[in-house]
């Protein structure tokens, strides 16, 4: 009982926010009720028995990709109110095709039947949570049966990494940085002049 | 009212067409467009952890991960893009970019 009130608690919120997310005038609140999506179906994830997907999906999503978000909408300086124009221009067509695609979904998952030969196919069965919990089990298969994935998941992390820090790094002309090969070579002969001036003279 | 598998696959259901109806109704904001990008990829996580515990495959719950790895990637560099974009156009309509082609 306490359980289908939690999912359709979580389910509510998450589906209002994400409509919230693509209705809300301001980005900022867009970002936040991303934000709020995001927790929620953190606890939708709890609820199916995925903790360590939750956990990581707050910490990923909440604490690095809408944080990254806030940032971009807050740093750049846009006139949103522009940007809404057409709005409801494309409000017919989107919300027809968003339709068709819902009731074709709905149709696909509502008939759902899983066959009764699928637990043969198991690639690698889900161990007895009161052995293993969650984190420990999927622990042992990234390490183990999927490592090269996990190390390719690393190196598409860095290429992202190293593709933001390319596009994204410029150089100013005309900024004066500290180069301290330079300061090391100079020598005393170089960095004045002993001018022997006679008196009554100039330069 | 029991909740099965086929509340949590409604659930995603309607979240990927919010996101797809956010692409759609905001076309010239490439900021939610991402957004909706982002929120159709929660969809498809919360489509594979649901299957990945109505199945008793551990398999699924690596793949959302590897999804939610490919999604981080993908933000950094589409706001990457996106801030260039900005600093060189002073706009983000997302209408203008195919002056970019040729």
């Amino acid at each position: 009982m306490i359980e289908s009130l939690c999912f359709y608690l979580f389910a509510a919120i998450t589906v209002l926010s994400g409509f919230m997310v693509i209705a809300s005038r301001n980005p900022v609140h867009s970002v936040l009720f991303l934000i709020l999506a995001f927790f929620n179906s953190a606890g939708l994830f709890v609820l199916l028995g995925a903790e360590f997907l939750a956990m990581i999906l707050v910490i990923v999503y909440v604490g690095a990709v809408a944080v990254l978000f806030l940032f971009v909408v807050m740093m750049l300086d846009i006139d949103f109110v522009e940007l809404r124009q057409g709005f409801l221009q494309y409000l017919p067509m989107g919300a027809l095709i968003g339709l068709i695609l819902v009731v074709e979904l709905m149709m696909v998952f509502g008939g759902w039947v899983l066959a009764p030969e699928m637990t043969a196919v198991v690639a690698s069965a889900t161990p007895d949570i009161a052995e293993t919990e969650n984190t420990r089990a999927l622990g042992q298969l990234i390490y183990t049966d999927y490592v090269f994935l996990f190390q390719c998941a690393g190196m598409v992390l860095l290429t992202a990494m190293i593709g933001a820090i390319v596009l994204t790094h410029r150089q100013r002309p005309g900024v004066k940085r500290q180069n301290i090969s330079k300061q090391v070579r100079r020598r005393r002969d170089e960095a004045y002049e002993l001018v022997d001036i006679k008196p009554g003279q100039g330069v | 009212m029991d909740v099965g598998i086929a509340h949590y696959l409604t659930v995603a259901a309607i979240l990927f067409t919010l996101g797809i109806f956010g692409i759609f109704l905001n076309r010239k904001n490439v900021i939610i467009i991402l957004m909706s990008v982002e929120l159709m990829l929660l969809a498809v996580n919360i489509n594979l952890v649901t299957f990945s515990v109505q199945l008793q495959d551990m398999v699924g719950q690596i793949f959302a991960m590897f999804v939610l790895t490919v999604a981080a990637g993908e933000a950094a560099i589409g706001l990457a893009i996106l801030v260039i974009y900005f600093r060189n156009r002073g706009t983000i309509a997302v209408e203008d970019i195919n002056q970019m082609k040729g």
